[in-house]
This record gives C-alpha cells, sequence and structure tokens, in this order.
C-alpha cells in the first residue's frame, strides 16, 4: 500500500470511529431520559461511557497497533482505577446506616 | 579460550546491553511512553475526583438534579469529539509531510479547544446567575457546586492548557524545530481530554438531570 492509500484508509477507518463515538454519546444522553432508576441509568452509562473510551484509546490514540503496550497501559490503568473503589461500602454506611458492623 | 576471544566476546555483550539499554520500553519512542505515563497518572488523578464525586452522591439523600437542558453539553460533546478528529487529521498530515496541512488542521483543533471552554464558560456562568457557587446553591447540598465546578474545573483547565500547548507545538513544528511525533504526543494529551469528557458528561451532567 502506498503511503497515499495508507492515509486515505487510515482516514476512512478514523471517519467510522468518530460516527461511532458520536452514536454513543447519543445513546448516553437517550439513557439520561429514560425513566429507570439511578442505579441501572449509572450502569448503562458507564457501560458506553467505558466503549468509548476503550474505541478512542484503541484507534484514536492508536493503541490497538502496540499489543504489549497495550496490556502494560490496560493492566496499570485498571489497577489504579480498582485501587480508587476502596471506599464505596463505606458511602453505603453513611447512608443506611452501619450495616457492616452488624 | 584465548585472551582474543575473551576481549570480542566481552566487546559484543557490552554492545547488547548497550542496545538493551538504549533500546524504547515496548518499542514506544520515548516522549510517546512520557506522555502516556502522565496520562496514566492523570487517570488516576480524574478517577480520585470522580469517585469522590460517586462517593459523596450516594451517602447524600435527596442528592439535587439542577440540570433542565442538554443543548449545550451536547454541542460541547460534539465539538470537543470532532476536535479529536481533526487533531488526527493534523498528525497524518504531518507524517504524510504535508507540513501546511497539519498546521491548519492543528489550529482547527486549537479553536474547537476555545468554543468548547467559551460553552463551558456560558454554562459556568448560567449556574452562578442561578446562584450555585463553590459553597452554596439554591437546590440543596452545598457540595453539588463544590463537585460540579472542582470536576469540570479540572477538565477545564486541561482544555485551556491543551489549546495553548496546541498553539506553541503547531507554531513551533510550522517552524521547523518540532517534528511530527511531536503533533503526535500533543495529540494523545488531547484524545485523553476527550476520553475523560465521556466520563464526567454522564456522571456530573446526565445524571443531575430533572425529568
Amino acid at each position: 500500500m502506498t503511503t497515499g492509500a495508507a492515509h486515505k484508509s487510515s482516514t476512512g477507518k478514523d471517519l467510522i470511529v468518530y460516527a461511532c463515538l458520536l452514536a454513543l454519546a447519543a445513546i448516553q444522553f437517550v439513557i439520561a431520559y429514560q425513566n429507570i432508576s439511578t442505579a441501572q441509568m449509572l450502569v448503562r452509562m458507564m457501560g458506553v461511557a467505558v466503549i468509548e473510551a476503550g474505541l478512542a484509546i484503541l484507534f484514536f490514540m492508536h493503541l490497538s497497533e502496540n499489543r504489549g503496550f497495550r496490556w502494560f497501559v490496560l493492566i496499570f490503568s485498571v489497577a489504579v482505577l480498582l485501587g480508587l473503589q476502596y471506599g464505596w461500602t463505606d458511602s453505603f454506611r453513611l447512608i443506611d446506616g452501619v450495616p457492616w458492623a452488624k | 579460550m584465548r585472551q582474543a576471544d575473551f576481549s570480542i566476546h566481552a566487546q559484543v555483550s557490552r554492545s547488547q546491553a548497550t542496545d538493551l539499554m538504549t533500546a524504547p520500553a515496548f518499542s514506544v519512542p520515548a516522549k510517546k511512553l512520557a506522555m502516556w505515563l502522565f496520562l496514566i497518572a492523570d487517570t488516576a488523578t480524574f478517577a480520585a475526583c470522580l469517585v469522590a464525586y460517586g462517593f459523596i452522591r450516594n451517602a447524600t439523600p435527596d442528592w439535587p438534579k439542577p440540570f433542565h437542558s442538554i443543548t449545550n453539553v451536547a454541542l460541547m460533546t460534539l465539538i470537543l469529539l470532532t476536535s479529536s478528529l481533526t487533531m488526527l487529521f493534523g498528525v497524518q498530515s504531518a507524517q504524510a509531510g504535508e507540513k501546511a496541512k497539519a498546521f491548519r488542521w492543528t489550529l482547527i483543533t486549537a479553536l474547537f479547544g476555545i468554543l468548547f471552554a467559551a460553552l463551558h464558560l456560558r454554562e459556568w456562568m448560567g449556574m452562578v446567575n442561578e446562584g450555585a457557587t463553590l459553597f452554596h446553591n439554591p437546590w440543596g447540598t452545598p457540595l453539588l457546586g463544590s463537585l460540579f465546578f472542582s470536576i469540570t474545573g479540572l477538565h477545564l483547565l486541561h482544555v485551556a492548557g491543551g489549546v495553548i500547548a496546541l498553539f506553541a507545538v503547531a507554531l513551533k513544528y510550522q517552524r521547523g524545530r518540532y517534528q511530527a511525533d511531536d503533533l503526535e504526543v500533543m495529540g494523545l494529551y488531547w484524545h485523553f481530554v476527550d476520553v475523560v469528557w465521556m466520563f464526567v458528561v454522564p456522571l456530573v451532567y446526565l445524571l443531575n438531570l430533572a425529568h
């Protein structure tokens, strides 16, 4: 493939990813108007946001092109994000009393 | 083994060791790797803010829902996503050696960033006019204002910093001081700002939408 052809092919792929991101963002806005509980809304919106972020990271930030580095970033980021979740039980304790102390 | 063989062996080992020391990790250039490490650290910053927001929101009964319209935030999302695309075009043009095109796309990206920041400030002014500040708001818990302005403010700060950096990198690229890979590294930062927005919108705006 020549440089020009590769450039065109890459632009086409980027436009498809861009359209997908717009569609996913629109889905988030639709979910916001659904008549469901806040917890269900949160789960659905976060699910869509994770897919959106995945597409942007893999294709816009070109992480799909380097397998080894992709795993490095994924493991590192997921470890950091999971580490931040330790306090959720306490937020329920604050609102529901002290269920964990019983 | 003769002394000469030992010497050659030592030289080869030293050369292989030097190669190992100088070869970039994961075949990623040092500048790009440094940006990725910064972005991972910044992910932790934003995640900490959003988790703290979630914690407080979950632990606060009768959390207010002050947003009535999604028009502004939808427009801001469209602008930021489009700016990511124009940034990609800029990087691709730079990699193809089309310097003028790359410069133009990068400037367009920066202009989208300015537009996003202007809409963001308009959103803030609307909130302030309704009586919301960092420590007070007319809808209920004062924590809403604190969290809203802190999280969106941190993101806005990233956008403003990104716009300045985009202008600086674009100008230096045009003058020949920066190369296509510098523009690519800048692009990584800009896409990251976009990725963060994908989580800020549902958590801060859409979950607080009054029906």
